[in-house]
């Protein structure tokens, strides 16, 4: 087999756009990537360990932290070395945020911090102290479908929509900081969410909607 | 039937799980816990090719928190070598083999054990401290390397299915052979005016559904167990862990969680039948999930293969012969799609001579799954390609010189049967009349264009329809929907009742609620399944006869249904006393239920032995920097016979997302293995599958030749458009560099090689 593609890019980005390495550079799950792969070289017999590596079972670092998710303060004891994504998922059971990688690659799992679209599954959870996280459990409010939500339903976004939560979130961050983005605007800033049934042009057609310029050159 | 007028097919209603998809509420294989529920954990051979000398748990078991260990003599090895389900034949063996390496480790990844513990974090550190003695073997990471004199034997009880080649006896990597032919081969190319041969290459790639692989299983002390998993079949899944673990399949329920994407590589079992035996060993529910590292080197992928093929055509632009050697990598075990490769390649047209052989070889790779269309792409790209060489070496537009060989209804196909009505000609006339097709191209750029068949599945189906008192209805499958099937099953009985779509609430449902159902694969679900929930709904039309007879007090033959929004139930007589007896709408009818017979339920089963085939062309613009090797699409188009869309959103997002995953096979995606086997880029950063900036707006254009196997006309469309995209974005390269690449995946260092820019390495 040919190694000619070991310096990835992927035919096809727009140069005066942020190439997907680096944006996932710039989200720092980069790290994590870095980590996972020079683990992956070495000769480990358990590869299904590969991306945590606990010392011991027992007498696992606690830590106290106070959150907002979703509007609700949590105060809770997490254990140092959860992702956000598990706390989120495994232990406050919102399990609309999705892991498709779990090492900051395929933009499933992204959740709002503070407002600023991120991996939930590169961020530790204490990291999140008191700070305020909106899931896409969170998106609607008072009852009423977050446009975005309603865009994807209208334009059918999802496909499969295992990636919906993730772009979802990647949107409404996008839209709250520009308001009014082009159809390449869209595309470049959804770059770090995979789907891989490619329903891009629903996606960024759903995007246009909610912002409020229907069919605004997407198709 | 092309006279029918409809209300809702053709329509593009809200889909009913909308909601629930937006708002995180729609639960997937990961998403389930129950009370107790352990985690488990595989351990997988770090070696592509290794004896498992032994094996020892103790450790592992000694760890706080872990309930259970299992090894390959925990997964009963099966001798049985039963064949079941669709895309493909399964031998029982091989996927018993699969799930946990009995013997031996036979690809980087091969799960040799698993366990299962109060936590994830439990269970990882015990699985690092199972110690496998492995005696490393030469691994065989090519087809070259595999079918050499010299080369280690994978399955030492090996011997070629099929027609083996002349000589071979013993113990060998080729797996299978077969043979298609038809006329005189040798003669046609010597009367052939142009003859074009070239070798081509494709690499191994995975299907890149987003979610990994996951379940939940529970085996409970009475015997009874539950799997809920992530799968493109309740029915196949169930069956699967019956037969390898040998228990009735009565005593399985499983319970299809919605599905992240399969695109044919959630058909296997990987985890279910190994949570199961974890489950019944600790007496506890466990959870399995793969991590993204497992999934590409322990599920999926599809073969790489390598291909040889001439065509000779005359002049005026006839092809009147084709030779084609196809190698296709099976991975781990037997079953590459080859002889699938074989059929379709020479599909598109109507060739009077050919000879084609298709080898299923072994090699240390994980074993391949299906993927959309599979083993179609790989050959028809070495077949447009020389089609398009064929084209250039007559000076004949590449559009009319596959419009001159087309096949039409009538001819028969290189694999058998006499096609019915399909519509390659008017996709091809459509491609051509096409605005991108006469589009001036940049300076820099190449336009490429390709066709492709895929067969499309039939099989079993079953449905049930059951009218509400409201007027309402249910309509129960067993298919996982993984593209919008359940909306264009609720459109069927809106169809058939008029009654709205919104009145109709569409379920997937368990192996103990639904009827038996093959898998959702094969493009066979709006096809088949959707005949089962039309003849259902028909159903239900035919009681409402019966009651509205009851009703008046009359034969039941001098009553008729009429469709109609709402459908209703017209008296074919005047009432005794002469008066015109007002119709009975599926409204009012449905009220009186009770008291006209009790409860209305339509159900149906079919078998549809048959599909109708589909074709598809794809007109790809490629720019291409001859500096840097990168190359982007610039624009797509995809035009395809979908005999009909019942909803032509859901049918244009499979032709976009098929065309993506193409690109992405020919542009991009490739498993990159180190000399000892083990692979390099098991991630989504360095396996590079097109995001929302690489592609460009796809064109879609639906041509709809109805296909008269199905009162609709519908034909499978979601494996189709993975077809033509790899040739077409050859064909563009060639065009626009003078350059013809005959490997895949055209990255930008294998590009500037082609080019001579730089060295090859």
């Amino acid at each position: 087999m040919s190694k000619g593609n070991r310096e990835v890019t992927m035919a096809g980005s727009h140069k005066d756009e942020v190439s997907r390495r680096e944006f996932l550079e710039g989200t720092g799950a980069a790290v994590v990537a870095v980590t996972a792969a020079s683990t992956l070289g070495a000769q480990a017999p358990v590869p299904g360990a590969l991306e945590t590596a606990p010392s011991a079972v027992e007498d696992v670092p606690r830590t106290r932290i106070s959150v907002i998710v979703n509007g609700t303060k949590h105060v809770l004891e997490v254990e140092d070395r959860w992702t956000l994504v598990e706390l989120l998922r495994d232990h406050l059971r919102l399990t609309g945020t999705k892991i498709g990688c779990d090492r900051g690659e395929c933009g499933a799992c992204t959740v709002l911090l503070d407002g600023k679209a991120v991996y939930s599954c590169s961020n530790l959870a204490v990291w999140a102290d008191g700070r305020e996280i909106v899931t896409v459990e969170g998106l609607a409010r008072g009852g009423r479908l977050d446009p975005l939500q309603q865009a994807f339903i209208d334009h059918n976004a999802p496909q499969c929509a295992f990636c919906t939560s993730g772009q979802l979130m990647s949107a409404r961050a996008l839209l709250n900081r520009n308001p009014s983005p082009t159809a390449a605007q869209i595309r470049s800033a959804m770059v770090g969410n995979l789907c891989r049934c490619a329903n891009y042009p629903a996606i960024v057609e759903a995007v246009l909607a909610a912002a409020g310029q229907p069919n605004g050159g997407a198709r | 039937m092309s006279a029918r007028t409809y209300r809702y097919i053709g329509t593009r209603p809200i889909r009913h799980d909308g909601l629930d998809k937006v708002t995180g509420r729609a639960n997937y294989g990961a998403d389930f816990t129950l009370p107790g529920l352990l985690q488990g954990v595989v351990v997988r051979s770090p070696h592509a090719h290794a004896r498992i000398v032994s094996i020892e748990t103790q450790a592992a078991e000694a760890v706080p928190g872990v309930k259970a260990v299992i090894t390959g003599k925990d997964i009963p090895e099966t001798s049985a070598r039963l064949a079941l389900g669709a895309e493909g034949a399964f031998d029982l063996h091989d996927i018993g083999d699969n799930l946990m390496a009995h013997g031996k480790a036979l690809y980087e990844g091969h799960a040799v054990a698993a366990v299962a513990a109060t936590s994830i974090d439990a269970a990882r550190e015990a699985a690092k401290l199972v110690r496998v003695v492995y005696e490393p073997l030469e691994p065989v990471m090519s087809i070259e390397r595999a079918i050499a004199p010299d080369a280690p034997i994978l399955h030492a009880d090996m011997v070629t299915k099929g027609r083996p080649l002349p000589g071979t006896t013993g113990p060998t990597n080729i797996a299978g052979r077969m043979e298609l032919k038809r006329g005189d081969v040798d003669q046609a190319f010597a009367g052939a005016d142009v003859v074009v041969e070239r070798e081509f290459r494709t690499s191994t790639v995975h299907q890149g559904y987003i979610e990994p692989h996951a379940c939940v299983a529970r085996s409970g002390e009475d015997g009874q167990i539950l799997v809920w998993c992530s799968t493109q079949g309740g029915f196949i899944a169930r069956d699967f862990c019956a037969l390898i673990l040998g228990i009735d399949a009565a005593r399985i329920k499983v319970i299809p969680s919605e599905i992240g994407g399969g695109f044919g590589g959630k058909i296997p079992v990987y985890l279910e039948p190994v949570a199961i035996v974890l489950s019944h060993k600790a007496g506890r529910p466990v959870k399995m999930v793969m991590s993204r590292s497992e999934v590409f080197r322990a599920s999926g992928p599809t073969s790489g293969t390598r291909i040889r093929m001439k065509l000779g055509a005359k002049r005026d632009g006839t092809i009147v012969a084709a030779q084609a050697s196809l190698w296709y990598e099976a991975g781990a075990y037997r079953g590459s799609p080859s002889g699938a490769g074989a059929m379709c390649c020479l599909a598109s047209y109507a060739i009077p001579n050919f000879f084609v052989e298709a080898h299923d070889v072994v090699v240390n790779k994980p074993k391949v799954a299906a993927y959309r269309a599979p083993g179609s792409p790989m050959a028809t790209f070495a077949t447009e390609s020389l089609v398009d060489e064929v084209a250039r070496a007559i000076g004949m537009d590449p559009i009319e010189l596959r419009l001159k060989n087309a096949v039409a209804e009538g001819d028969h196909a290189p694999y058998g049967p006499v096609y019915g009505p399909i519509g390659l000609k008017q996709v091809l006339e459509a491609a051509r009349a096409h605005p991108h097709w006469s589009a001036p191209l940049g300076p820099s750029q190449g336009r490429g264009v390709a066709c492709g068949f895929w067969f499309n599945a039939g099989l079993s189906s079953s449905a049930t329809v059951t009218l509400n008192g409201d007027g309402s209805a249910g309509v129960v499958t067993g298919n996982p929907d993984i593209g919008g099937t359940r909306v264009a099953q609720a459109m069927m009985v809106a169809e058939e009742l008029g009654i709205p779509v919104e009145r109709v609430r569409p379920s997937v449902a368990d192996t103990d609620t639904a009827g038996y159902t093959d898998l959702t694969g094969g493009s066979r679900v709006c096809y088949a399944t959707g005949m089962a929930v039309i003849r259902a709904a028909q159903d239900i039309a035919e009681q409402l006869r019966s009651r509205a007879a009851t009703i008046w007090n009359v034969d039941r033959d001098r009553v008729a249904w009429e469709p109609g929004r709402p459908g209703r139930v017209i008296a074919l007589d005047e009432s005794p006393d002469g008066s015109v007896r007002p119709p009975l709408t599926i409204v009012e009818l449905a009220s009186k239920m009770a008291q006209t017979g009790g409860p209305i339920v339509g159900r149906a089963a079919v078998n549809a032995p048959m599909a109708g085939p589909g074709f598809a062309a794809h007109i790809c613009d490629l720019d291409v920097d001859k500096e840097t090797g990168r190359s982007t699409v610039a624009r797509y188009t995809a035009i395809q016979d979908v005999g009909k869309a019942v909803h032509p959103s859901f049918v244009e997002g499979q032709m976009q997302g098929g065309a993506a995953q193409g690109i992405g096979w020919a542009l991009n995606e490739e498993y990159i293995y180190d000399a000892d086997g083990v692979m390099e880029n098991a991630g989504f950063l360095d396996y590079r599958m097109p995001v929302a900036s690489d592609l460009p707006m796809i064109d879609t254009v639906l041509v709809e030749v109805a296909n008269p196997l199905h009162p609709y006309g519908v034909r499978g469309v979601g494996e189709v458009p993975i077809v033509p995209p790899l040739a077409a974005v050859a064909n563009a390269m060639r065009d626009a560099t003078g350059v013809r690449f005959t490997e895949l995946p055209l990255s930008p260092s294998r590009v500037l090689e082609g080019l001579g820019t730089i060295a090859k390495g």
